[in-house]
């Protein structure tokens, strides 16, 4: 990736002042028009020059950003998909976010082995090609990291809605649901037991997931967006767990195991539980609830077209179902008004959502708040850290402030 | 779950029923010829008026049906969205896929461990054998004492801070079970070389994490058999998620829309930490090209911005040392030291419910840069008395970092 002239110069145009400067008043006929440009006379690329296709050069700033500072190594940390840039819904797996806790590892089709045993009768061994013999299911479902918003539990830090909600992404997955494999083995079947599932890569990532959801909606998944899973998602076979944290997803999975209690996994102990104001702390916090961000504006996108019609665009979700209502504040929480869903009903899935507005060119304090189909309502910061203190890291779902100015940059803030 | 929802569906439902008939007359009929048409006209007349009072109570029964219909629908609202696929089947029995697990395959794979200790292999290892194992292993990464290297966790100390702001959440000040310790080292650890230890190697090194959280003493050997010896400090100190009683309940209320605060003021910028990593692939705004001019207090020209943003960045860090007395912010509330919001400038003893030092009360400092500065350099020696038993910042840019810190940090 390298910074091309053509990029170059047209930042260059931007930072000399456009950002505020309203529509584009032509001085004379504009060139574009009346002069013949090259890609008008001459040929463009042959249809083999890339065999797998990239993004368009100008979209380089859509790419997965790391901060470094968060962890010790790139190869047990995470990076953050650009959500400032997308719109819709889908995540394209080359931009969603990665998170390994001993790098993403290169295990092939032929390589792969699925072990199902524990309290089941039969204990069993799949290939890959056994997997695809299986019923298989497609859904759209959000993977959130409980750690998505994590850092801005003390305070307005990182400015970049890619670093505050990028540890997210939406893909539609095809897979075997999980209940099928377990009836494969035969397993015991009561609400008291646990199913333990294992990846295949050195960390060896592994938590407990009770019988109930096991047998509800997770699915044992080998293709996203219609296509493998990529590398560092866990090719090939990767675990679903719809509305629940992202580390329950086990990548690389390799064992099932159907157990009486949960293993209490370093993961599930020491690491994704959430330190309440007392010191005590919660654990099996599995659901991800209600949460909702503006994307643009934002501060990686700001206001270039100065005052006029304005879209406000962002993205809800919740790990309890249907989003059924966002509302969008432009005065820092004072006053709100309803958003037009872009698509309603995918449960447990991205729901993109719009503010058609205008704008009057005043600074904005821009907030937006989800509702989600049990009735509950996306809490501020204030609420989070009332109930809960300031130690946590993960589930941190607060409603997020951009403070915009007068030229339409935007910043991230806390209000009172 | 709110009932809100319910009200509306059999409204909805019954209009799509209207809508699906009205659609398939119309294609039907398309074809069909006048006379005919004036005759069922005049059946369906005569058949209305008879069914008609039939219908009144058959409706009223169909709308409790729909409404338990609805019901059902809230509940699977998840899976019942227009756009919800066909479940796959199930099959009874099985589709015979798969191939039996071998005892062998199993022995190698199902290797995690119960917290009642369920899953250990036969073995020992004592703590001076896990020292020296350790410290081959391990401190490149956790620190020869467990005290963590760069940000690499901490594997030991941290007690009495899991209510601090900044808790140190160790093996001895958190974690609730030695069984995951000792499946975590097991499986997952030496980072970069997993699943490489000895099961005696395993029991040795663990030893020696509890020993060095004075869990056990110097000559203890961990073993199967010793195992369930060890009782951890945190096993207690963990309720399994209650959010659904303490949080849902809570904010499931019908929000304000309208006049829902009297005011409104920005409480923290994330200019203030200046933290965010920026490429040549951002937006120009996020280089500074424009925002150190504009989204923060024009007025300052842009290099001293930088160099004050710079100071507070550093001031954050300085006032981690701080940290585990003092809060600020938002709810910061007063720990062993009173909450710092708004300190410069205020008059020193000041804060409301703290207990402070009698020296301290009576002072009647105000604190701006030379008091501040003075005290926290030797605080002892500043004021005799003093509660604060900090041994102080001997270095001035420190004082001036977290000072300059201190100011940003609104009430």
């Amino acid at each position: 990736m390298k910074t091309t002239r053509r990029n170059f110069l047209k930042n260059a145009a931007i930072g000399a002042g456009t950002l505020a400067a309203g529509k584009a008043s032509a001085s004379g006929p504009d060139p574009l028009i009346t002069e013949v440009q090259e890609w008008a006379s001459y040929t463009g690329a042959g249809v083999d020059e890339t065999p797998y296709g990239l993004p368009i050069r100008f979209e380089e700033d859509v790419i997965r950003r790391n901060v470094e500072w968060l962890t010790a190594s790139p190869i047990s940390s995470i990076n953050f998909t650009p959500i400032h840039a997308l719109d819709g819904t889908i995540t394209p797996q080359g931009c969603a976010f990665e998170r390994h806790h001993s790098g993403a590892i290169e295990l092939s089709k032929q390589d792969y082995r699925l072990m199902i045993n524990g309290l089941v009768d039969r204990p069993l061994v799949f290939t890959y090609a056994d997997l695809e013999r299986f019923p298989r299911e497609n859904h759209v479902y959000f993977c959130e990291c409980a750690a998505n918003t994590g850092m801005e539990w003390a305070g307005a830090q990182l400015n970049a809605v890619q670093y505050t909600h990028g540890m997210i992404h939406n893909m539609e997955y095809t897979g075997v649901p999980l209940r099928l494999l377990l009836a494969e083995a035969g397993a015991q079947i009561a609400d008291n037991l646990w199913v333990y599932v294992e990846g295949a890569d050195a960390s060896s990532n592994g938590r407990s997931i009770p019988m109930q959801k096991a047998l509800d909606d997770v699915l044992v998944a080998f293709k996203a967006n219609g296509e493998a899973l990529r590398m560092e998602h866990g090719y090939p076979v990767r675990l679903v767990v719809p509305g629940w944290e992202g580390n329950m997803w086990v990548k690389w999975l390799r064992r099932i195991e159907v157990t009486d209690a949960a293993v209490e996994s370093r993961e599930e102990t020491s690491k994704y539980t959430d330190v309440l104001e007392d010191g005590r702390a919660r654990k099996w916090t599995w659901v991800m609830d209600a949460k909702s961000v503006i994307t643009s504006p934002s501060p990686q996108m700001p206001i270039e077209h100065g005052p006029g019609p304005l879209v406000i665009s962002g993205l809800a979700w919740s790990g309890h179902g249907q989003i059924t209502r966002v509302d969008v504040s432009r005065d820092g929480g004072v006053t709100w008004e309803k958003a037009r869903l872009g698509r309603r009903g995918d449960s447990k899935a991205l729901t993109r959502f719009y503010l058609d507005t205008r704008w009057d060119g005043a600074p904005m304090l821009l907030q937006s708040r989800a509702m989600d189909e049990t009735g509950y309502v996306q809490p501020t910061k204030h609420q989070l850290r009332d109930m809960r203190g300031e130690n946590s890291v993960y589930h941190n779902n607060c409603i997020q402030t951009w403070a915009v100015n007068e030229l339409g940059v935007a910043e991230n803030v806390e209000v009172s | 779950m709110s009932k809100s929802p319910n009200i509306f569906l059999p409204v909805l439902g019954a209009t799509c029923i209207v809508l699906g008939a009205a659609y398939g007359l119309s294609t039907r009929t398309y074809k069909a010829q006048e006379a005919e048409l004036a005759g069922i006209a005049a059946q369906a007349a005569q058949t209305r008026a008879e069914a008609s009072e039939a219908r009144v109570s058959t409706l009223l029964a169909r709308l409790d049906d729909v409404q338990s219909k609805a019901d059902q629908a809230i509940a699977i609202a998840g899976s019942a969205a227009g756009s919800a696929p066909d479940p796959a089947p199930d099959f009874s029995g099985g589709l015979g896929l798969g191939r039996a697990a071998l005892p062998e395959e199993l022995a190698a794979w199902d290797v995690d461990i119960m917290p009642d200790g369920r899953g250990l292999p036969v073995g020992r290892g004592d703590v001076l054998t896990g020292d020296e194992l350790f410290a081959e292993y391990c401190a490149s990464c956790h620190g020869d004492f467990a005290e963590g290297v760069d940000n690499w966790p901490v594997l030991a100390g941290g007690f009495d801070t899991l209510a601090d702001v900044d808790p140190v959440k160790t093996v001895g000040s958190y974690w609730p079970y030695l069984s995951t310790v000792w499946d975590y080292v097991h499986r997952s650890m030496p980072f970069g070389a997993a699943q490489t230890l000895t099961d005696d190697e395993v029991y040795a090194i663990v030893a020696y994490i509890l020993y060095s959280n004075d869990l056990v003493e110097e000559d203890f050997e961990l073993s199967h058999e010793t195992f369930s010896d060890v009782a951890m400090y945190n096993t207690e100190g963990f309720v399994v998620d209650d959010r659904a009683a303490t949080e849902y309940t809570v904010w499931s209320a019908e929000p304000c829309m309208e006049n829902c605060k009297d005011r409104v003021e920005i409480t923290r910028r994330a200019s203030m930490v200046n933290v965010t990593p920026v490429d040549d692939f951002m937006h120009p705004v996020m280089r500074g090209d424009i925002s150190k001019q504009s989204a923060v207090e024009p007025s300052v020209p842009r290099a001293a911005q930088d160099a004050m943003a710079d100071l507070v960045a550093a001031g954050e860090k300085v006032f981690k040392k701080c940290a585990s007395c003092h809060q600020v912010g938002a709810g910061a509330k007063n720990r062993s030291g009173p909450q710092l919001n708004a300190v410069v400038g205020r008059t020193a003893g000041s804060v409301e419910q703290f207990r402070y030092s009698k020296v301290m009360a009576e002072s009647g400092l105000v604190w701006d840069d030379t008091t501040l500065s003075g005290f926290l350099e030797n605080p002892k020696g500043y004021l005799k008395g003093t509660k604060m038993s900090f041994r102080g910042l001997s270095k001035e840019e420190d004082r001036m970092a977290v000072i300059a810190y201190l100011r940003t940090i609104s009430p």
